[in-house]
């Protein structure tokens, strides 16, 4: 399947094409029934959704009521300002997005690395060996290893936000190192010969012609390092010590216990912890999709 | 290849000749510092706490202190162990019926996605979105809904289904987690279906319209065979998922009502505070040969399907 992969993903081309690949001429013109039944199935997506925006823009007063479908009236943001206040938001902000940048880098710069190498030498037992070392971590879920992790990094003083970026990218490498593994096989040897033949050295051709041909590879890593990365519950929720140095997926279970009947409060928190990644979505929903596809048929 | 760089004298690439016999070009030594590095940090991460965790099931360990091996007692005790088996059933249970709804629903989905419709591309956009939000927020969000908002619709609409919280019966809590894993496992399904609706040529579509077959006809002896092998994909790496379940259940049910909906993730995490950790280490580890195995179907399954693609 890697080569039917790679065909696809020549490099130049932005993979936004899956989405726009046309089906063939066949059938009747567009069909009214399937796209509002369609319609109506979206409301399934929406309807928590909705129930997020509207509950958190109403007063707590007015929330108590359960009826989360109804719009606010009046419109209050009191909500955001008691959210942002109770879960200290721009320190949680700043930590998640310390943990996802870390990642998102991370997981590009060592993945990319690695792949190259693999890639380039794969005639040596080294650098085969190597591949599927790294690969055999994509079928060993977190729970297994949870328990030793938490006091590993208790150990070496990484019971931290930081500990957390660490083990994010080593769990996003086996599926990032494939990809990039058979991104580059597809990629022409000729370019980096002739930079060669000009006196660049290997960095030099990794940096300045492998990597920038890589770069819708690179998007797609990326996407998924931080969708993970910035979702992810599980992992800081076990390895971070000090309940202040959280991030906001897990921020969120302050609402849980107390203030249980300002709902409007902790909609709106939850909203804010939401959007960050909607927003990136809203921007990069073609390679989020193309994304999936790659990663799933290798 | 090596050879331009390594006449270049003074540059970090001199090859790592050595008095090799073999007549492959030396590798140059940037690729292993490519390499290294991240081998290091994998190993001192991932492998070395697996090493760690399958070694300590093997003792008492309480998780600090001392201990001593005492061989397969931690096994043979999880093995009697009724709270161990039922997480074990629980989480089996709750994955294959989870699988199924996901991927009935995203193969529909996806029939629907890749017919003549309007607003495709937004469509679509809409149907990925899940993926992308917090399963532990989306959780509580969905929380907020079962335990309010639909007992109310059911005391309005007189359902009297409906007017206790799902969330508080322990017979019937689980669908909630299915409900909430489905709604943001479908997407990825739903792609993979998307690409391989897509990948079906046109024309055998043609020579069935031709032939006079209907849309339906069409979907059950043209799509539903050609997409076989994703149908497997999805099954396998959805089961493996959902084995992984913990976000969604502690933002909905924290294993409760009682143990009801307590997955094998969660028995395991039991082990930092339960003073049971050498036996939440074996736990962890027949977890982990259970992962194995999937894997292993996993890997053949996709090879054979490629073998016939």
């Amino acid at each position: 399947m890697t080569a039917q992969t790679l065909t696809t993903t020549t490099p130049g081309q932005v993979p936004v094409r899956r989405g726009r690949l046309r089906r063939r001429g066949g059938e009747e013109r567009t069909s009214r029934g399937t796209t509002i039944a369609l319609v109506v199935c979206t409301l399934a997506v929406f309807a928590p959704l909705y129930a997020t925006l509207t509950m958190s823009f109403k007063t707590t007063a007015q929330s108590v009521d359960g009826q989360v479908f109804s719009l606010p009236s009046p419109i209050s943001i009191d909500g955001f300002v008691e959210a942002w206040r109770l879960t200290n938001f721009p320190r949680g902000f700043a930590i998640s997005l310390f943990v996802t940048v870390v990642t998102v880098v991370g997981t590009v710069a060592l993945a990319s690395l690695a792949a190259y190498a693999i890639a380039r030498n794969w005639d040596r037992r080294f650098f085969r060996w190597s591949f599927y070392y790294l690969l055999a971590a994509m079928f060993l879920p977190f729970p297994v290893l949870a328990l030793s992790q938490v006091k590993l990094t208790g150990m070496v003083g990484l019971a931290n936000p930081g500990g957390v970026a660490l083990l994010h990218v080593m769990f996003q490498l086996s599926f990032s190192v494939l990809l990039f593994t058979a991104f580059i096989r597809g990629l022409p040897e000729e370019l980096e010969e002739s930079a060669r033949l000009d006196g660049a050295t290997t960095w030099t051709v990794f940096r300045y012609v492998v990597f920038p041909m890589m770069a819708p590879m690179s998007a797609t890593v990326a996407i998924f390092a931080f969708l993970a990365s910035w979702n992810d519950f599980m992992m800081p929720s076990l390895i971070t010590a000090d309940s202040t140095l959280q991030t906001l997926p897990v921020l969120q279970s302050v609402f849980q216990s107390q203030f249980s009947s300002s709902y409007n409060v902790a909609f709106a928190s939850y909203l804010m912890a939401m959007a960050p990644a909607i927003i990136v979505y809203l921007f990069t929903q073609r390679w989020v999709m193309a994304g999936v596809t790659q990663g799933a048929i290798k | 290849m090596v050879s331009a760089t390594a006449t270049r004298p003074g540059s970090s690439d001199v090859a790592d000749a050595g008095p090799r016999t073999d007549r492959r070009p030396p590798v140059s030594r940037t690729f292993y510092l490519f390499l290294i590095p991240t081998l290091v940090l994998f190993t001192l991460s991932i492998t070395l706490p697996a090493v760690m965790g399958i070694t300590l099931s093997f003792t008492d360990s309480v998780g600090f202190g001392e201990f001593q091996f005492t061989g397969l007692t931690n096994y043979v005790a999880l093995f009697q162990d009724p709270a161990i088996r039922s997480s074990y059933l629980f989480t089996i249970g709750f994955a294959l019926v989870t699988v199924l709804l996901v991927n009935v629903l995203a193969f529909l989905l996806a029939v629907g996605l890749t017919a003549r419709i309007r607003a495709k591309v937004a469509l679509r956009a809409v149907f990925v979105l899940p993926m992308v939000i917090s399963g532990i927020v989306i959780a509580y969000v969905f929380n907020f809904l079962f335990s309010n908002s639909i007992p109310q619709l059911g005391q309005a609409t007189g359902i009297t289904f409906l007017e206790q919280s799902l969330l508080a019966d322990p017979d019937l809590a689980w669908i909630t987690i299915v409900v909430v894993t489905a709604w943001q496992a479908v997407p990825s399904a739903l792609l993979i279906y998307i690409a391989g609706i897509l990948s079906i040529p046109g024309e055998v579509y043609e020579a069935a319209a031709m032939d006079g077959a209907s849309a339906r006809r069409r979907l059950v002896s043209i799509t539903l065979p050609l997409v076989a092998g994703y149908v497997v994909i999805n099954m396998v790496i959805g089961f493996k998922n959902f084995l992984n379940a913990y976000d969604i259940i502690v933002g909905l049910t924290n294993g409760g009502p009682g143990t009801a909906t307590r997955s094998v993730a969660m028995t395991i995490f039991s082990g930092f505070t339960g003073g049971d950790y050498a036996y939440q280490m074996a736990n962890a580890t027949i977890f982990f040969l259970i992962a194995v195995v999937l894997a292993v179907a996993q890997l053949r399954l996709t090879r054979g399907r490629s073998a016939l693609s």
